[in-house]
């Protein structure tokens, strides 16, 4: 059942760009792009910790690939982990001293050292670009393959993203870290008293986490060809939170359901104009007060619990 | 017989109040200890100030040789001393076999590499059986299976042993293990601290209100009152301190 699924998801996916037009491919990018950001950002929510740095981090990687195009002619293919290894390595200067606070403490923490970083961008014209951010970002190319258009860029992004999200399920339903993470939210101190080292694993995911937005951001970059700091300011932060709250984090699936449903949300509503940010708070507010579990919590519970993670039990 | 946990004149404060007060205490390996004494007393201060959820205000506390005041919980954990909590203390979302299995991390020293690559099989496995046989010694095997929120109370207090008895604990700190149980939950309580001691030659340091239970399980009892220690011997001389009994009464507990 679940591999009949997945064939068929494998398949929409692949057929997706010569089933829609041109523009829609372009969203279909963009979509991506967020579903590797949002399941990146749940990893960091199962031990408790909701950033507000996260698409900082992204920008962080999306920045750097750009940087290393620009000013040292790096290709796309050492653009790409570089952006990964460089949000991952800020996430670690970030969360050390982010430890010491938690739940609220931690939100709001997260929000000033995001902006801290951000703030870096905006002021220092050289190399960053200042407010105007930095444009002339290269498309990636392979051989004879140019990544340019909407249809081949999709491809790229969709093989990508793909093997990223493979390593945060692994992390998430097939290891023991991935349950040591959910276990210290929903006990710290029952946690720590059978040995978790809280501080380490907590760490591990914001870490972890950062890596992959950082990818999210390279590819990011590299599409739309131009970036700067208004890209991962706090109102894209808070598109993601909506997203996450929407598909709700307790399962793997959540954060999907998420982005699906805003995506569409956020394309058919565009006649709002306006209006529109008051559409998506109420979402929000919704979300909070009437479904605290997101849409995953719709879902029949035997296709999200689980008894044990890689010896399925039955019970 | 050799001390395998020792405090030496532990103290806490909390603002104005002396919770413990020059706290001196040896536990020998293999013991059955009870810790008692009227509500108030210290009990469970001095389990948080030996399983490093509180810093002594002053005073040392050795595992061993190894002084372990003021480190975290989790390292006095992985050293082996374990404690259970008075509340049902339990990952309600997993199931029994999966909070064990939580339990397990420190002896399955998974990487995040491994993790991901799935080459930890074999390991996951071999605990995976440990974790079943310590849930048929517990008596709770049928239910590992069942999400861990839906026990019974009962069965919710042992898991928190058996996750404790996962770690492979040196000495067990049992937090008022049979509090809130029926008698027959209390019978089978008693029985498997008997047992870990028996079979598994752990050290268990017991709070307990229930004297039937301190009497009937300890070997030595040290009692406290107002943070001090207040008299320590084997039950009977415990039971027949004029100090001890003083400190009892007006309350509601009478010393069996």
């Amino acid at each position: 059942m679940r591999i009949l699924l997945l064939i068929v998801v494998a398949a929409l996916a692949v057929a997706a760009p010569y089933l829609v037009p041109e523009y829609y491919v372009e969203i279909l990018v963009l979509f991506l792009i967020n579903l590797l950001l949002a399941s990146s950002y749940r990893l960091l929510t199962t031990t408790g910790d909701w950033s507000l740095s996260h698409v900082v981090l992204m920008g962080v990687g999306a920045y750097a690939t750009a940087l290393a195009a620009k000013l040292l002619g790096w290709p796309f293919w050492l653009g790409l982990p570089l952006a990964g290894v460089a949000s991952a390595v800020i996430a670690a200067a970030l969360v050390y001293p982010l430890l010491r606070t938690k739940g609220f403490g931690f939100f709001i923490a997260s929000f000033a050292f995001g902006e801290f970083v951000r703030l870096i961008w905006v002021k220092f014209t050289n190399p960053f670009g200042g407010p105007r951010g930095m444009i002339n970002i290269p498309t990636p190319e392979l051989g004879s393959i140019d990544f340019f258009f909407a249809t081949p860029y999709y491809y790229l992004t969709l093989v990508i993203v793909a093997l990223c999200l493979w390593i945060l399920y692994r992390i998430d339903r097939a290891a023991l870290i991935g349950d040591v993470m959910k276990a210290i939210y929903m006990d710290e101190d029952l946690a720590r008293s059978i040995g978790v080292k809280v501080n380490h694993y907590r760490a591990m995911a914001f870490i972890t986490g950062g890596f992959f937005a950082g990818i999210a951001g390279a590819l990011l970059a590299h599409r739309l060809g131009a970036i700067d700091p208004k890209n991962f300011d706090i109102n894209v932060m808070v598109y993601l939170v909506i997203w996450v709250v929407v598909g709700g984090t307790k399962t793997f699936w959540g954060p999907f359901l998420g982005v699906i449903v805003m995506t569409i949300i956020f394309e058919t509503s565009r006649p709002l104009l306006e209006w529109r940010p008051l559409l998506f708070g109420g979402i929000l507010i919704f979300f909070l007060i009437f479904m605290p579990g997101g849409l995953e919590s719709l879902l029949p519970k035997r296709w999200t619990s689980r008894g044990s993670s890689a010896t399925e039990v039955t019970g | 017989m050799t001390a395998i946990l020792r405090t030496d004149a532990v103290t806490m404060r909390f603002g104005g109040v002396t919770a413990v007060d020059q706290l001196t205490m040896e536990v020998m390996e293999g013991e059955i200890r009870g810790l008692i004494g009227p509500n108030g007393a210290g009990k469970t201060t001095s389990f948080n100030l030996i399983s490093g959820a509180l810093k002594p205000t002053s005073g040392r506390v050795f595992f061993r040789d190894q002084e372990i005041s003021g480190r975290d919980a989790a390292d006095i954990a992985e050293l082996g001393v374990v404690r259970t909590f008075q509340r049902p203390a339990l990952f309600g979302d997993f199931t029994v076999l999966r909070n064990l299995m939580v339990a397990r991390h420190l002896h399955a020293r998974e990487s995040l590499l491994q993790a991901v690559l799935g080459s930890g099989r074999a390991m996951e496995a071999k605990n995976e059986g440990i974790a079943m046989d310590i849930l048929r010694f517990i008596g709770l095997d049928k239910y590992a299976g069942m999400e861990a929120a839906n026990l019974p109370y009962g069965h919710q207090r042992a898991l928190n042993v058996a996750a404790a008895l996962a770690t492979e604990p040196k000495v067990l700190m049992l937090d008022e293990p049979v509090a809130g149980m029926n008698p027959v939950e209390k019978e089978a309580m008693t029985g498997l601290i008997r047992r870990l001691r028996d079979e598994r030659g752990i050290t268990i340091i017991l709070v307990e209100h229930d004297m039937r239970t301190v009497m009937g399980v300890c070997e030595r009892v040290t009692v406290l009152d107002f943070g001090k220690k207040l008299a320590e011997g084997t039950p009977r001389e415990i039971a027949n301190d004029p100090r001890v009994i003083e400190a009892y009464l007006g309350s509601e507990e009478t010393v069996a």
